[in-house]
C-alpha cells in the first residue's frame, strides 16, 4: 500500500545472541522438518512486512507450519528459549499485525488449508487457519449456505487472520463481524499447551475466552482450528447504485435509511476520487458526474426486499440522488461490487502512494465528519479519497501522496493520524476492522485510559505471562506481567528482544 | 461520592444469594461509589458480590462467603440514547423492561428477551440471559458494544465503545458476559439497538411427538424464512408444540407465515404469542437446567431427558431449558454424558435448596479451565469477588 522508505533496521538487542537463535533454528528443523524452517536472509525478506508496507522487520527464523503439531512444536521451543513468535496468515493485514520481531520466529500458517466437510444441518464447518475466506462460502454454497464475514480481501486473506483481527466486510452491517460467526477455536497458548474454546454448541459454561481471543491480533496464542457458523443464503438479494452531487447528501441518505428502521445487508460509499480511481482500474461504469455514490444491498424474503427497496429509493430521492441504478442480474451486481471491492488497489492508479486509514464514527455524524476531513486535507495540501462501510460509520480515508516529493509522506502520515483523532473526538474508534497492530499503538492511549489498558493487559498476562506472543502490538507500552506462579528466570523476552527501541 | 453518605445496612434473609445471607448490603448510586466500596472491601479483606433485580441469583452456586452485597439498582440512569445511531448507554442497575419502554417510544428496542421480570442490564450481562429471539438477534455477546466494570481493587475500567464496529483493544465485554460477577462489578453497558418490527404473525404447530420438532426445526433453519424465534414447548414422553414467530413488515410476516404452514405441513396462524412463549419451564420443586448443544441434536437431547421433563427449546439454535421433577435429579450425570457427543452441556438454573448443594452446578468445563483460573487470578488475585460461584469453584 503505502510506500514509505523502510525504517532503519532494528538495533541488535543487547542480549540477543545469534548463537541462541541458531540453536533454536536447529531444534525447530529437527522438530518440524528442514524444509519448513527458513533462515536464509533472501527468503526471510519475503516476510518482512504485511499489507502495511512502510513497517518492515526481517525475522530471524520463519517456520512454515503444515500441521497443528508443527505449531505446537514451534511455540513450545520458542517458549523454552524465551524467543518471541509472530503468527502470520496471508499477510494482508493493514496495521502491521504480522510484522515480525527481529530476534524472533515468524510462524506462517498459510499451508494449513484443510476444510472439513460442511455440516449443513448444524450450519457449521471446521477449518484450518490458513484457509482462504472465500473458500468457506465456496464449500458452503452447494448447501445454500454462506460464510457471512466478507472482507474486501476475501480472495486472499485467511480465516486465522480474520479471527485475529475480528475482520469485517461490507455485509457486516446486517450480519455482524467475524466474532459473531466463529463458534469454536483450538488455540495453542504461548506456553505450547492446547485449549479448546467454544465449540459447535452456541454456548458453554465458563468465561467466553473465545470472545476475548477473537480480535486479539495474535497476542494471546495461535489458532490451529476454527469452527465457523454458516448462514442461509437469503431468498432475494437486490443491489442498487445511487449517484449524488454531494458527499453530504450521500451521508445523509445513509443516516436516513438507518433512522427509518431499515437494516440493509450493506451500504457502501465512495467519493469522487475513489470513483475516479475505480473507473480507471476496473471500468465499473459508475454514474458520470457523481461526487459520491452509494452501493446499497438489501436481502431477505422477497416481499420485504421489494418494499424496503422502494422506501430506500424514496429516501435517496429526497436527498437529491440524481441517478439510481438497479442491478438486473448477478453480473450487474458483481460489477457494482467490483468498483467498491477493488477501490483500495485502484487508488494506486491516481496516486504514486497512499495510506489506508481505518476509523469509526457514530453514523449520524457522517456528513459533518466527511466535510471536516475535506477541510483538513485542503489545509494539508493533500487529497483524500473516501471509500468505506458507511452503514456502520466505518471510514477508510485513503490519504494520497507523492513519495518523490520531500516531506509529503510525513505530511500524509500526520493527516492520517489527525483523522483518527477526529474519529475519537466524534465518539468513535481508531479502528473498525484493520486492527491496532504495530501502527496505531500510540493512539490506544488516546482512546483508552491507563486503567482500561492495564485491564486489557490482565488478559494478556493470563494467556501469555512471558509476553512472547506477538509482542509490541496493540499496547502503547510493553508491560511486564508481575508476579506469577512459578520461578522466573533471565531477562524478560520483551526487553531481551529490544522492543522498546524497535518501535 | 463518599462512604459516609453511602446507603448501607445489615443483610437480611430477603437478601440471600442462593441461600447465603450477606453480612452487609450497600446500595451505591454511581461507579465511583462502587469503586469506593470495593477498595474498602480490599482493605478489610472482605468478600463482595453484586446483585441487581435478583431474578437470577440462583443461576450460580451459593457463594462461599458474602461479606458485602452490592445492590446495583441505584445505578439506574439511562445515560445516552442516540436514536439515529441505534445505540444506547445505560447504567447496569437499570431494569431491562424500563429501558425497553424508553426505547420503544423511539421505535427501537434492545433485542434481548429473557423472561425474568425485573432483571437489570448488569444481571442480564453477568448471567448471559437470553430468550427465544436469540435466533434472529443473537445474545448479549452480539449486542453489547461497550462496558464499564469496577475490578476487585476498585479500578474502573472500560472496554469497547459507542460505535457498532470497533476492534480497538481486547473485547472485554465478552469476558464479563456470563462471568456472574466473578471478574468485577459491571456498572455501565452500551448496546446496539434494533428497530421495533412493524408487525407480527405467529404459527403454532401441535406435535403428537416432540421428537418431530428436530427435523422440522432443521427444515425451518434451512429454508429462506426469517423467523425471530422458533420455540418448542414440550413434555418428554408427552406432546408438544412448535411456535414460529415472524416479525417484520406486514406483507412479509403474512407471506412468511403462509410459507411456514406449507413448509411444515400444518399449523394455525394468529397474531398473539402463546402464554408460555419465552418463559422458562418448571416451578420451585423442579431441577431447572440450561442446555446447549449442536442445534441438529435436538431430538437426541429430548430423548436423553427423563420422561415427564418440561422443555422450552430455542429449536433452531441449540439451546433448551428443561425442568426435571426433583426425583430425577440423580439423572444429571447421565444426561451430561449423553449430551457430550453433541458438544452439549447442562447447567443448573434452579433447584430445591435441599438438592442444590449436592449438585455439580456447572458440569465439565473442558481443557480451558486452567486458563480460566489464570484469568480469574489476574482480575481478582485474592478471590474476593463472588467466591465459589463460578466454574471450578472460582
Ligand atoms: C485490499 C485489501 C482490502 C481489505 N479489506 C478488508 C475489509 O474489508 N475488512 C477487513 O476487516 N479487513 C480488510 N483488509 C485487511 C486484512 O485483509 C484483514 O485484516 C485480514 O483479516 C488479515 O488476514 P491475513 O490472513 O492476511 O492475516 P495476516 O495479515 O497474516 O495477520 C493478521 C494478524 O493476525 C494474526 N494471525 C494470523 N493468523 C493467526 C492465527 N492462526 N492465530 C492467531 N493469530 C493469527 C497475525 O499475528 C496478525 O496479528 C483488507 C486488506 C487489503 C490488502
Amino acid at each position: 500500500m503505502a510506500s514509505l522508505p523502510a525504517p532503519a533496521p532494528a538495533p541488535a538487542p543487547a542480549s540477543a545472541d545469534a548463537g541462541s537463535i541458531a540453536g533454536l533454528a536447529e531444534r525447530l528443523r529437527k522438530a518440524v522438518g528442514v524444509g519448513r524452517v527458513l533462515t536464509d536472509h533472501a527468503q526471510l525478506r519475503t516476510y518482512e512486512c504485511d499489507g502495511l508496507t512502510n513497517f518492515r522487520v526481517t525475522p530471524a527464523v520463519v517456520v512454515l507450519a503444515e500441521s497443528r503439531q508443527h505449531v505446537i512444536d514451534t511455540v513450545r521451543l520458542c517458549a523454552k528459549a524465551g524467543v518471541p513468535f509472530v503468527a502470520r496468515g496471508s499477510g494482508t493485514g493493514l496495521s502491521g499485525g504480522a510484522l515480525p520481531v527481529a530476534e524472533g520466529v515468524l510462524l506462517v500458517l498459510s499451508r494449513m488449508r484443510a476444510l472439513r466437510p460442511v455440516d449443513p444441518d448444524n450450519a457449521r464447518v471446521v477449518v484450518e487457519p490458513g484457509v482462504i475466506n472465500l473458500w468457506v462460502t465456496r464449500d458452503a454454497s452447494p448447501h445454500d449456505l454462506a460464510y457471512a464475514p466478507d472482507p474486501s480481501s476475501q480472495l486472499v486473506c485467511s480465516i486465522g487472520g480474520n479471527v485475529a483481527e475480528n475482520a469485517g466486510g461490507a455485509h457486516c452491517l446486517k450480519y455482524g463481524f467475524t466474532v459473531n460467526h466463529v463458534l469454536g477455536a483450538e488455540v495453542v497458548l504461548p506456553d505450547g499447551s492446547v485449549v479448546h474454546l467454544g465449540g459447535t454448541a452456541p454456548e458453554h459454561p465458563g468465561y467466553d475466552l473465545l470472545g476475548a481471543f477473537i480480535g486479539s491480533e495474535g497476542t494471546l496464542g495461535v489458532a490451529t482450528s476454527l469452527t465457523l457458523r454458516l448462514v442461509r443464503v437469503p431468498e432475494a438479494v437486490q443491489t442498487m447504485l445511487v449517484g449524488f452531487h454531494s458527499v453530504e447528501d450521500a451521508g445523509g441518505t445513509v443516516s436516513d435509511i438507518i433512522a427509518a428502521g431499515i437494516v440493509p445487508a450493506a451500504i457502501e460509499m465512495m467519493d469522487a476520487l475513489a470513483i475516479e480511481a475505480a473507473e480507471a482500474a476496473v471500468h465499473c461504469g459508475y454514474p458520470a458526474g457523481a461526487v459520491a455514490v452509494l452501493v446499497i444491498e438489501l436481502d431477505g424474503p422477497q416481499v420485504e426486499v421489494d418494499a424496503q427497496f422502494a422506501q430506500v429509493e424514496r429516501i435517496a430521492l429526497a436527498r437529491s440522488a440524481f441517478e439510481t441504478r438497479i442491478a438486473q442480474d448477478a453480473a450487474e451486481r458483481a460489477l457494482m461490487w467490483k468498483g467498491r471491492k477493488s477501490a483500495f488497489a485502484a487508488v494506486g492508479r491516481i496516486s504514486p502512494a497512499y495510506f489506508v486509514q481505518d476509523g469509526v464514527i457514530p453514523r449520524t455524524q457522517l456528513p459533518q465528519v466527511l466535510s471536516e476531513i475535506g477541510r483538513m486535507a485542503d489545509a494539508a495540501g493533500l487529497r483524500v479519497a473516501n471509500v468505506f462501510h458507511a452503514g456502520d460509520g466505518n471510514l477508510h480515508p485513503l490519504v494520497l501522496f507523492d513519495d518523490a516529493v520531500e516531506g509529503q509522506a510525513h505530511d500524509a502520515e500526520e493527516l492520517a493520524g489527525a483523522i483518527l483523532d477526529l474519529c475519537i473526538s466524534s465518539g468513535g474508534s481508531i479502528t473498525g476492522e484493520h486492527g491496532v497492530g504495530a501502527e496505531k499503538r500510540t493512539k490506544m492511549a488516546v482512546q483508552f485510559t491507563p486503567e482500561d489498558l492495564d485491564t486489557m493487559q490482565l488478559v494478556r498476562c493470563a494467556f501469555d505471562p512471558d509476553g512472547i506472543a506477538n509482542p509490541g502490538k496493540i499496547f502503547p507500552t510493553p508491560r511486564l506481567c508481575g508476579e506469577r506462579p512459578g520461578p522466573r528466570t533471565g531477562e524478560h523476552p520483551v526487553q531481551a528482544a529490544g522492543l522498546g527501541e524497535v518501535f | 461520592m463518599t462512604a459516609a453518605v453511602l446507603d448501607r445496612r445489615l443483610g437480611t434473609a430477603d437478601d440471600a444469594v442462593a441461600g447465603v445471607v450477606p453480612t452487609e448490603v450497600v446500595r451505591p448510586s454511581g461507579a465511583q461509589e462502587v469503586a469506593e466500596v470495593l477498595r474498602q472491601a480490599q482493605r478489610d479483606g472482605r468478600t463482595a458480590l453484586a446483585a441487581g433485580g435478583r431474578t437470577k441469583t440462583g443461576w450460580a452456586p451459593p457463594p462461599s462467603s458474602a461479606d458485602v452485597l452490592i445492590d446495583t439498582t441505584g445505578l439506574d440512569r439511562l445515560v445516552e440514547h442516540t436514536a439515529g445511531d441505534l445505540v444506547v448507554v445505560a447504567e447496569a442497575g437499570l431494569r431491562l423492561a424500563a429501558l425497553q419502554q424508553r426505547l420503544g417510544a423511539a421505535g427501537q428496542w434492545l433485542a434481548l428477551d429473557p423472561p425474568e421480570q425485573g432483571a437489570t442490564l448488569g444481571g442480564v450481562v453477568s448471567a448471559n440471559a437470553s430468550g427465544p429471539r436469540r435466533l434472529r438477534y443473537g445474545t448479549v455477546r452480539d449486542l453489547l458494544i461497550g462496558i464499564t466494570v469496577v475490578l476487585a481493587d476498585g479500578t474502573v475500567a472500560a472496554a469497547g465503545g459507542k460505535v457498532v464496529k470497533n476492534v480497538a483493544g481486547y473485547d472485554l465485554g465478552k469476558l464479563y458476559t456470563g462471568a456472574h460477577g466473578s471478574l468485577g462489578v459491571v456498572v455501565s453497558t452500551t448496546w446496539r439497538l434494533h428497530p421495533l418490527p412493524a408487525a407480527r404473525r405467529v404459527v403454532v404447530l401441535d406435535l403428537a411427538d416432540p421428537l418431530d420438532a428436530g427435523p422440522l426445526a432443521v427444515r425451518m433453519a434451512r429454508s429462506t424464512l426469517t423467523p425471530s424465534a422458533v420455540e418448542l414447548h414440550a413434555t418428554t414422553g408427552g406432546s408438544g408444540a412448535l411456535v414460529m414467530v415472524f416479525e417484520a413488515i406486514l406483507e412479509s410476516v403474512r407471506a412468511q407465515a403462509d410459507a411456514a404452514v406449507a413448509l411444515l405441513g400444518g399449523g394455525h396462524q394468529g397474531d398473539n404469542l402463546p402464554d408460555q412463549f419465552g418463559k422458562r419451564p418448571g416451578g420451585d420443586g423442579d431441577l431447572v437446567l440450561r442446555l446447549a448443544f449442536a442445534p441438529a441434536a435436538l431430538p437426541a437431547v429430548l430423548a436423553a431427558l427423563p420422561e415427564g421433563t418440561a422443555v422450552t427449546a430455542s429449536a433452531c439454535t441449540g439451546v433448551a431449558y428443561a425442568a426435571l421433577p426433583a426425583e430425577h435429579a440423580a439423572a444429571l450425570p447421565a444426561l451430561r454424558t449423553a449430551l457430550a457427543p453433541h458438544d452439549g452441556t447442562a447447567v443448573v438454573l434452579s433447584a430445591p435448596p435441599a438438592l442444590r448443594d449436592r449438585l455439580d452446578h456447572w458440569g465439565p468445563v473442558g481443557d480451558a479451565l486452567g486458563l480460566m483460573r489464570r484469568v480469574k487470578d489476574r482480575f481478582d488475585p485474592d478471590g474476593r469477588l463472588a467466591p465459589g460461584r463460578f466454574v471450578g469453584g472460582m
